[in-house]
Parts: structure tokens; sequence; C-alpha cells
């Protein structure tokens, strides 16, 4: 037993020195008053690609994010981020939660949040120079919200909040971007928008996972797929992991009776 | 009087209480603002409460030991303690348990209050040969205010606001977005801690002045007030400073110049009528403005949807749409447009086709996404892109 317990940690060991991606996820369990939301959920994100976590209503995907980033305490499991903790990588990940985890009656501007991607740029202290502020409407560029820098955050539309949350991101440069549903409730030309940025990402060599709920655009955003519902049903390709039988088990048999394709379940 | 107090020329004692106050004015103000932000104002009242056995037992210990037991900084040590242990009790019964945090404040203050009453009565029972006068913690008492204590309450004071200086980024970040400012390294735990830890000192500082009753006052309305002025996160914790340490400095000085009126309650209805002014009249948020807006608002929607009907040959029932067309000349008494008003229906019955039309172009989405029924098309869209709208509308139609 004991020698079958230090193969079980060689194993691990080796897996981690060889898999250095940008977010490795091994038994990942997570449980509000002992029901599982997340349930030993294993998955290798690959670099320079645009991953999306699909599922149910329900199904765990934010709290999976917000486990591996360490906001909700996980019962087991850990994450990995570029072959090291998080707390070393944190420059390299950039976090765009649920646009209505906030109260946008802050009083904050447009400029105001995203500067808030410079937090590990300036510190306590540091002061907010040229350069910082250059960045910033860079970044709001990117979005196309270069007019808004002055406007109150509570002034905005749903689709413009989700774009400054961008916005925010974008300003902190980092080589790994989570999205917690950045498409949820936004109007069709920011969904475009956001979608080409983080094409862009991709072009650059960054990666992107998002989570997601709208199945009849999976295929055209996203590179991989991780389908779940509580526990891991598939993951890979798009082409091979995005599969009827998996939305089948995700859904359980919510989705259309006889429907095999996911374009036509939608509808 | 008022204006030799105002003036800080109503003597010694006048004097120090008034410059304590302003500083803990300024102190809770820029404090509160965080407090605020954060959604946890309550938290401060529960603290506040738990200074009171703190006082009680510092008191013992301090005669038992054969000191004075009235020695400030004896007493606000000891505060200080319980008052810690009553912020953990609320974090631990709200994290831990079912329990929301809003029951466990209460559970905690009312529980710690009534230790501390009853502390203080076996206190007053104990023949200590001295008079205690700990309840005067309960409201604050200024009368006979040492230089030391003074000093005291403004070193606190200053000691609070360099501090919140210091953590004023990790604190609204953590205020707007926790998830976010988590991943960006902020240790969530370790700036709610800074945060009751800054509030506490407030609390402890300000019970000479204002009492563990009253204090929640000063943490709670300056934010409050310097909210409706601005929407900017710096503006608001200076303003709210500001208010803190001007209605500390009336405060006082109302209560030099007229003896017998306690300083620390007028402190906080010096606030509160600033908070009053400032929510009728701010500019935006205040009472008056959001009226005149929706009422402005109420106009356009009425006038929009006459002329709409007048365009359309519809009759028109609503009495204050009628009254506004007639009193703009757009209608007549028996309802038929005017010259003028044929010309508005028309323009606007324009106006709401065009919008039809940029609804439906997807190149247009954004600026379609502007619609709202009152907002004028040329104001949203370039000329050239009107003239294509316009030529996909066709001719004209006729309008009655």
């Amino acid at each position: 037993m004991q020698a079958r317990l230090e193969d079980v940690t060689m194993r691990d060991a080796r897996e981690l020195a060889t898999q250095d991606g940008p977010l490795v996820i091994r038994g990942m369990t997570v449980a509000y008053d002992r029901k599982p939301a997340v349930f030993s959920v294993d998955a290798t994100f690959r670099p320079g690609r645009i991953t999306g976590i699909i599922g149910p209503n329900g199904a765990g995907k934010s709290t999976l994010l917000r486990a591996a980033l360490g906001i909700v305490k996980p019962l087991a499991g850990q994450a990995t981020f570029f072959g090291t903790t998080l707390s070393r990588s944190r420059d390299r990940v950039a976090y765009v939660p649920q646009r209505a985890s906030v109260d946008w009656d802050f009083p904050a501007r447009v400029v105001d949040v995203v500067a808030q991607g410079l937090y590990r740029r300036l510190g306590l202290l540091g002061r907010f120079g040229r350069d910082h502020d250059d960045m910033v409407k860079a970044a709001l560029e990117r979005v196309g919200m270069e007019d808004f820098s002055a406007r109150q955050i509570g002034q905005l539309s749903g689709g413009q909040q989700q774009r400054v949350f961008l916005a925010r991101a974008l300003a902190q440069d980092a080589m790994l971007y989570l999205l917690d549903e950045p498409f949820a409730g936004v109007d069709a030309a920011t969904e475009r928008a956001i979608i080409k940025v983080l094409k862009a990402l991709r072009s650059e060599g960054r990666t992107v996972i998002a989570v997601h709920h709208d199945l009849s655009t999976v295929e055209e955003y996203f590179d991989d797929v991780l389908v779940m519902n509580v526990r891991k049903i598939s993951d890979g390709p798009v082409g091979t992991a995005f599969t009827p039988e998996a939305l089948d088990t995700a859904y359980g048999g919510r989705l259309e009776q006889g429907t095999r394709d996911p374009q036509k379940a939608l509808a | 009087m008022l204006r030799d107090a105002l003036t800080f020329q109503l003597g010694y004692n006048a004097t120090l209480v008034t410059v304590a106050a302003v500083l803990l004015g300024i102190a809770a103000g820029v404090t509160g603002t965080f407090l605020f932000l954060r959604k946890r104002a309550l938290v401060s009242d529960a603290i506040a409460h738990a200074t009171l056995p703190g006082i009680g037992l510092a008191f013992i210990a301090l005669t038992l030991s054969g000191l004075d037991g009235r020695h400030l900084p004896g007493l606000l040590a000891g505060s200080a303690i319980t008052a810690m242990s009553g912020l953990f009790a609320v974090q631990w019964l709200s994290s831990r348990t079912r329990l929301s945090e809003d029951a466990a404040i209460g559970a905690v203050l009312s529980a710690y209050f009534s230790l501390g009453i009853v502390l203080l009565t076996v206190i007053q029972t104990m023949s200590t040969g001295q008079q205690a006068g700990l309840e005067s913690f309960l409201l604050g008492s200024t009368a006979g205010m040492l230089l030391s204590d003074a000093i005291l309450i403004a070193l606190g004071g200053l000691l609070v606001v360099a501090l919140v200086f210091l953590f004023r980024r990790p604190m609204s970040l953590v205020s707007f977005d926790p998830g976010f400012a988590s991943t960006s390294g902020v240790r969530l735990d370790r700036i709610d801690l800074t945060m009751m830890g800054l509030v506490l000192g407030v609390t402890v500082v300000g019970l000479k002045v204002v009492g563990l009753i009253l204090i929640v006052a000063l943490l709670i309305i300056p934010p409050v007030t310097a909210r409706l002025w601005t929407n900017r996160v710096e503006l608001v914790v200076v303003l709210s400073g500001a208010f803190g340490g001007i209605a500390a400095w009336l405060g006082a000085s109302l209560s030099a110049s007229a003896p017998d009126l306690p300083t620390g309650p007028l402190i906080v209805l010096v606030s509160f009528c600033a908070f009053a002014v400032s929510m009728a009249f701010a500019p935006r948020r205040g009472l008056l403005s959001s009226f005149v807006r929706h009422r402005r608002f109420q106009t356009g929607v009425h006038l929009r949807q006459g002329l709409l009907a007048l365009a359309q040959g519809q009759p028109i029932y609503e009495p204050l749409t009628i009254r506004l067309l007639k009193a703009r000349g757009f209608a007549r008494a028996d309802g038929m447009p005017t010259r003028e008003g044929t010309i508005r229906a028309a323009r606007a019955f324009r106006d709401e086709k065009r919008w039809e039309v940029a609804r439906a172009t997807p190149e247009l989405e954004l600026a379609a996404a502007l619609y709202d029924g009152l907002t004028q098309i040329e104001d949203v869209l370039t000329t050239d892109q009107i003239a294509e709208i316009d030529r996909r509308m066709g001719p004209p139609e006729a309008v009655q």
C-alpha cells in the first residue's frame, strides 16, 4: 500500500514537471454544505487556445473557475498555473468576474475600474503616471470604449459594463485570461466585440478560458471545450469533445429529445 | 459666544475639545467611507457596543492594582480588547454558522452591551471611594478633558487617517470587487481586518468625545452625505473627512457656547443636517434633482406620444398629454393639431420611423441601443447614416 502511494506521488510529480501549461486542475472538488458543486474535476488547458467551459445552470462551471483561483476554498484538489502556484503567477493571470457579481452603483468612473487592472504594477503607493494612463487608454480602445472613459459606471449598459471588465483584464497584460460568463446578458455588438478581442489574444499566444452557456455559438467561438455537470463529462478539441452524447449526459435529457445535433438542440 | 467658540477663543478646555473633535471627525469620515462602500457599516455598531465591558474590566483591574481607575489610556486599552473580541465574534458567527451578518451583529451588540451595563452597576456598588463616572463613555463627556486626553485623541485620529491613505487602493478594490481583488493578490482577510481595525481605532479614540452609542453616526453619516455629491471614490473619502471634521467643529463649538448642551449629540445632529440638505439638493443623486429629472422625462414621453398620435390621426385621451400639447401650442382646444403641431408631429413620426430602420440594421446596432423613445436620431447618427436610412425607407409617406 505504501509503495503504491509513492508511485502515485511520483507520477503526479512527473506530470506536474512536464505540464507547466497555463492551467492544470487536479481532483478539484467544491462543496457547499456537503452537496458537491464540483466533484473531482481534472482538466488540462492548452496554451494559445480559447477553451469554453460548457454545462447547464448549476453545473459548477463558475465555481470551478473560482476554486482554481482560490476565491472559493475547495474541499480537495489543486490548480497549477504555469507549472507553479497561483500566488507565484499572479502577474500572468487575469480574471474577469461575472458582471452581476458587483454593485455598479460604486463611486467610480470607467477609467477608475480599468486602472484597477494596474494594481499589481502600482502597489500601495506607486504613482499613477503617464504610462499607466496610456495602458488604460489602450485597453479601453481595444474594447471600443474610449469615448466612455469619464462615464460613471452606473450609467453603462450591460454590454458596456462587460467591456469595461474586459478592458480591466487587458490592462493587466496577462498570459492567461479567465472569463466568467462574458457573454451573459450583453447585446450582439458587444458579443462580437468581445469574441474579436479574445481571438486577438489567442493570436498573440495568450490562453483564454471562458465559462459559457450558449450552445449555439460554441463551435464558432472555441477551439477546445470542457463539458461538465458537477463532474467532468468530456474535454478536448471542439470536434471530439463537443458531441451530442456529451451534451446528453451534461444536460440529462433536458435538451430536446431525439436531437443529436447541438446546433438544433438549442432551437 | 458662538463666534468665539468657532474661532477657538472660548477658553482652554473648549479649544482642546474642539481640536480633538475635529480630528476625530475627519478620521471617522475617511474610515467610514470604506466601511460604507464595503456594505458593512453596522459592524461598527457592534464594535462600539463591545467596548463597554472592556471599560468596566479595565477600571476594575486598574483599581484593584491600586491605580487611578479613570486613567484614560488604560480604559481605552481595555475597551479595544473587548471590542476586538466582539468583532471576531461577529466574523465567526457570520462566516462559520448559518447566521447572516446582521443577525450576528444584533446578537453580539446586545450581549456585550448588557455585560458592560452589568459591570458598570457592579462598579458603582464597589466601595472604592471614588466616583467612577464610567457612564460618560456611553454618550461622551468632554467636560474636564485633559491636554493628554486631547493629544491621545488627536494622535489616534492622525494615525487612522495615515493608514487609510496607505491602504486606500486595496480597500477600494476589495469594496468594489472582492473576487478580482483576491486574484490581484490582495489578501481579503487582511484588508478586511485592517478596515475593521481602523474602525475599532476610531471608535476607541472617539469614546471620550461622542461616546459608544453615537460613534456609529460619525462613521456612517459623513460618507453617505459625501456619496451624494460625487461619483469618485477618492473624492468621497476626502469629502467625507471634510464633512466629518466640519460637523465636529460646528457641533463642539455649539456645545461650548451653550452650557449644558452635550458635545457628541450636537456633532451628530449637525452631521445629520448636512446629510438632510445634501439628500434634498445634491446634483443628480438628490431628491430634488431626481424629481426634476423624472418630470422632464415624463413630459418628454407624453409630448412624443402625443405628437405620434397626432401624426397618425389617433385620438388622445391622456389628460396630461392633451394639456402639454395645448400648452406648447401643438394642439387646439378641440384636440386638433395646429399648424406648428402638424409640422412637429410629422418630424416626430419620421424620427420614429428612422429609429425603426436603424434598429433593424446590424451595422447600426450600437447606436440603436441608445433608443429610448426620446433621443432624436440626429443626436446619435451622422447625416450620412441618416441619409442611408432615408434611402432604405423609400419616399416619405403622406402624413395626415
